[in-house]
Formats: structure tokens, sequence, C-alpha cells
């Protein structure tokens, strides 16, 4: 927890000195360890929605926000040890897309692993982004962790094979967040077999971090904040002491605990999405312990995205947000409780009006 | 209560025009009526749909469902009401021409232009069932 302290003075220290403004929406994330010499960082960026318009131009607001994450990313001290970016690169899987987004990310000096968005994959089904970044889905060992990462947001074959008349439509379809002719996300028994296989060769006490890009648990199906064999994911991750999955897509704070599994989201650089619980029509099921990030204001573009620190002391992922234009949060793992709390905001009495969401 | 009075109104201007005009049976409507101006609305409402996810409403290709969901947090049962940053209480469409030309880098709507009327009758069908609240934050 101190390394998290030292690092966050120095890495401020560091960006006031360039002018770069408070804040930046990439994710800073620490395991620390019993043992100080064994902690490490590193930093985490999601849904940039790289979006082409045409020729060489691409929506700006959308650019601006990857690249202030990495350009803050290349000045975080101590320097992270790797970069996670957790998916959604583009906004319609496109070459131009996925090629000025690597471009961008390109300027990062350390080594990145990548995350499927559904945005990146329903053009080609990942072709093009598995020449660019490798598979898509994997495991890696670093510093005593085991890090997972799965391709979360594929769907039924029937949908994705038989259903559209080209590959351009079938993107255009799971692209709209809100189209009722999406189909719910999953992980799917080819990668559910391999997770089995990955799983049976670590020790119960190692410390197991899963990166996917929708939740791996089920929170509102309309807008695919959703994976539909969560339950199955869960259950092979069951025996494990501390695990943690880490996700994007909802572009918002999210965070809960369900028997040994914390669940947090990252923010997104591009845009905030409104909780589902305000969506009057629908059916959800928030977290009842997550307490909302502010309500965004439209009139600052980078309002709620944000970046985060997380440290992972004793196993347990601890979750620092810096967010632009807003009060930072930070969501650590009570070991009273057992779960991660807001270390200010988690009473009730202790909100601030813009954390209602209606 | 909203039709009570509204038959009472139609029926006094009924008279006020008896000397003037031929009658005319104003203050009834059948079942058929009501199914055909619930139509008009709900057509109204599902080019609205499409404006909102279209991206060609702006020139950047960004269409307003990419950050609103089902309309979500557009809150047109809060209109009009104070917008700190333009210091003023505004009516929903001003702010819909915000969003037009600051995300959508596109031209703003005439308050009357059929397209922004479908925009509000689109959002505000998405929030029904929900009391209105003029002037929340």
């Amino acid at each position: 927890m101190s390394t998290t302290n030292r690092s966050r003075r120095n890495f401020i220290k560091n960006t006031s000195a360039l002018a770069l403004g408070s804040t930046l929406p990439i994710s800073m994330i620490e395991l620390a360890f019993a043992n100080s010499n064994e902690n490490f960082t590193f930093a985490y960026i999601s849904d940039s929605h790289i979006q082409h318009i045409k020729g060489t131009r691409f929506v700006r607001n959308w650019d601006q926000g990857l690249k202030r994450a990495v350009a803050e990313t290349n000045l975080l001290t101590p320097k992270p040890d790797f970069v996670m970016f957790g998916g959604d690169l583009a906004q319609l899987g496109s070459k131009p897309e996925l090629d000025h987004g690597a471009e961008i990310l390109s300027a990062i000096s350390n080594d990145i692993h990548y995350v499927m968005g559904e945005h990146d994959y329903y053009l080609d089904l990942g072709a093009y982004w598995e020449k660019l970044f490798g598979p898509q889905y994997y495991s890696f060992d670093h510093k005593g962790v085991h890090f997972i990462v799965l391709n979360s947001i594929r769907t039924y074959d029937e949908w994705t094979y038989n259903r559209w008349p080209s590959n351009e439509q079938r993107m255009l379809e799971m692209a709209g967040l809100d189209n009722p002719n999406g189909s719910p996300f999953m992980v799917g028994n080819e990668q559910r077999k391999w997770l089995n296989n990955d799983l049976a060769k670590i020790a119960k006490t190692t410390p197991i971090v899963v990166f996917s890009h929708s939740p791996l648990q089920k929170i509102y199906k309309g807008w695919n904040f959703w994976t539909e064999d969560a339950e199955q994911i869960q259950a092979l991750l069951k025996p494990y002491n501390k695990v943690s999955v880490i996700y994007g897509h909802v572009h918002q704070i999210q965070y809960n605990q369900i028997g040994n599994i914390s669940f947090h989201s990252v923010m997104a650089t591009a845009w905030p999405w409104p909780y589902p619980s305000t969506y009057a029509q629908a059916e959800q099921y928030l977290p009842q312990l997550t307490v909302p990030m502010n309500r965004a204001d439209p009139f600052f573009e980078r309002d709620a995205t944000g970046w985060q620190f997380i440290n992972m002391a004793n196993g347990n992922v601890d979750l620092n947000f810096t967010l632009n234009s807003n009060k930072n949060r930070s969501v650590k793992f009570n070991n009273v409780n057992k779960r991660p709390e807001d270390s200010q905001f988690q009473e009730q009495g202790s909100q601030i009006p813009p954390q209602t969401h209606y | 209560m909203f039709f009570i009075k509204l038959k009472k109104t139609v029926f006094l201007l009924s008279i006020t025009s008896l000397f003037s005009i031929p009658f005319s049976q104003a203050d009834e409507f059948t079942n058929s009526d009501l199914k055909r101006w619930q139509q008009q609305f709900m057509d109204s409402a599902k080019q609205g749909r499409e404006l909102w996810a279209s991206p060609t409403l702006g020139t950047n290709g960004v269409a307003c469902a990419q950050c609103h969901p089902n309309a979500a947090n557009t809150h047109p049962e809060t209109y009009p009401k104070f917008q700190k940053q333009i210091g003023k209480v505004i009516p929903i469409w001003e702010m819909i021409n915000w969003c037009l030309k600051n995300p959508l880098e596109g031209q703003p709507l005439a308050a009357d232009d059929p397209k922004m009327i479908a925009i509000q009758a689109y959002i505000t069908h998405e929030r029904r069932g929900v009391k209105l609240e003029p002037g929340k934050h």
C-alpha cells in the first residue's frame, strides 16, 4: 500500500511537470506482496473505440482519449512491468481502425497484452486482430501470479455464421449496445475446456487474475453487461483461494464479490455509459455493493473516463480509480467483510448527489 | 381527468361556433381514433429511434445511441431545467442540439423540425412510466 502511495505521488509529480493535466484514462495496477521486493505494477487501458470516418480521418474525441492514456502510461513511475489493453480498440473492427489504434499504442514503451472486444471481433471474427496482437485467449505467469485472458464476447454459432448477409452487417448489429438484434456474449465450450486444462496446472494458493472484455457475471442482458456462461466460468475458478476478474465493456465503475471471486470493471478511454438501472424499462442486477461513479458531465469531453492503480495486497485487488474532473475513488478488499469496498463512499450516508443515477 | 376537462373546453368552443359553422361532433372520438393517434405517435418515435442510432445524423459517424443506449441518461422528464454550462433554463431540444453540434460534429435542428420532434418522441417513449420531475438534477 505504501508503494501505491509513493508511485501515485511520483506519477502526479511527473505529469504536472509536463503540464498534462491532472488525470488520464488509463489503469495502473499494482500487485503488492508481503515481501515488497516482489511488488510489481502494470497499467490497464480499455475501450478506446477508435472510429474511422473516411480516408485519414478518425473521430477526434475517441483518439484523444487513447492518446492521453498512452502518453501517461509512458510517464508512470515506477515503470509498470507490462500494459493490458482491455478490448474494443476499434469501433467497427476495420483494418484502418485496428491499424490506427495499434499505431497509437505502439508509442508505449512496454509489452502489451490484449483482450478481445466485440467491436474488434465481429467483422472478421478476429482474423486481422490476431495478426496484429496474437491469440484470442491465453495465459501467462508473472512474479507468482497466474494471468488468464479470455475472449468472452463470442456468441451462438447460428447468430455468428448463419444470420447475416454480410460480415459488415454482422459487425454493425453487434456494435449497437442497445440493438435488439444483438446476441448474448459467452466464453463457450472450446475456451472453457482450455481454461479447465490451464487451471489444472495451477496451485490452489496461487493468486489468479482473469481478464475478460465482458463481465463474467450477469448484470443486464439487454446491453450485454452479461456473459451467458458466467456461472460455469465461476465454477471453474471456485477451488482457488484468491481470484480476481477484471473486465472492460461497461464504461463505468462496477465491483462485486461472488464467493471467492472479486470482480472489478475498468474505465473506458472513449466515453462513459449510463448504469442499466437508469433505463426505466430494464430488468437489471447492478451489484448491490457497487457505489456508482459520478454522473458524467457532457460538457467535459473526458469526464467519466479514468484510470486505476491496482494494488494486489495479500492476493486481493485494491483498485484506485483516478477520474477526470472528479474526486478519485478507491475500492479496496476489506479483509473483515471479505469483499471490495469503496474507502470513502461505501456507506449510504457518505455518498454524494452525483452518485445517484436515475 | 384530463380528458374530462378537454371535453368541456371543446364543448364550450363548439357552442360559441354553433352559429357560424354547421354542427360538428368535435367532442366525440372513437377507439379507432385513439388507435390512429397512438399510431401517429409511435411512427414518430420509430423514426426517432432510427435517427438515434443513425451514423449520418451528425458528420463524424457518431450516433446518439453510442453514449445513450435506449436513450438512458437523457431525462426528458426533468426538462425544462437549469443547465449550468449554458447558464439558463432550457428545453430538452436545446440540449439535443448541443449534442448534435459537439459529440456528433453536426448541424443543429430547428425546434419544429420533424426530426427533432421524432427524437423527442423516442426518448420520451423510452422514459415512459417515470414521473415528471421538472428542474431535477
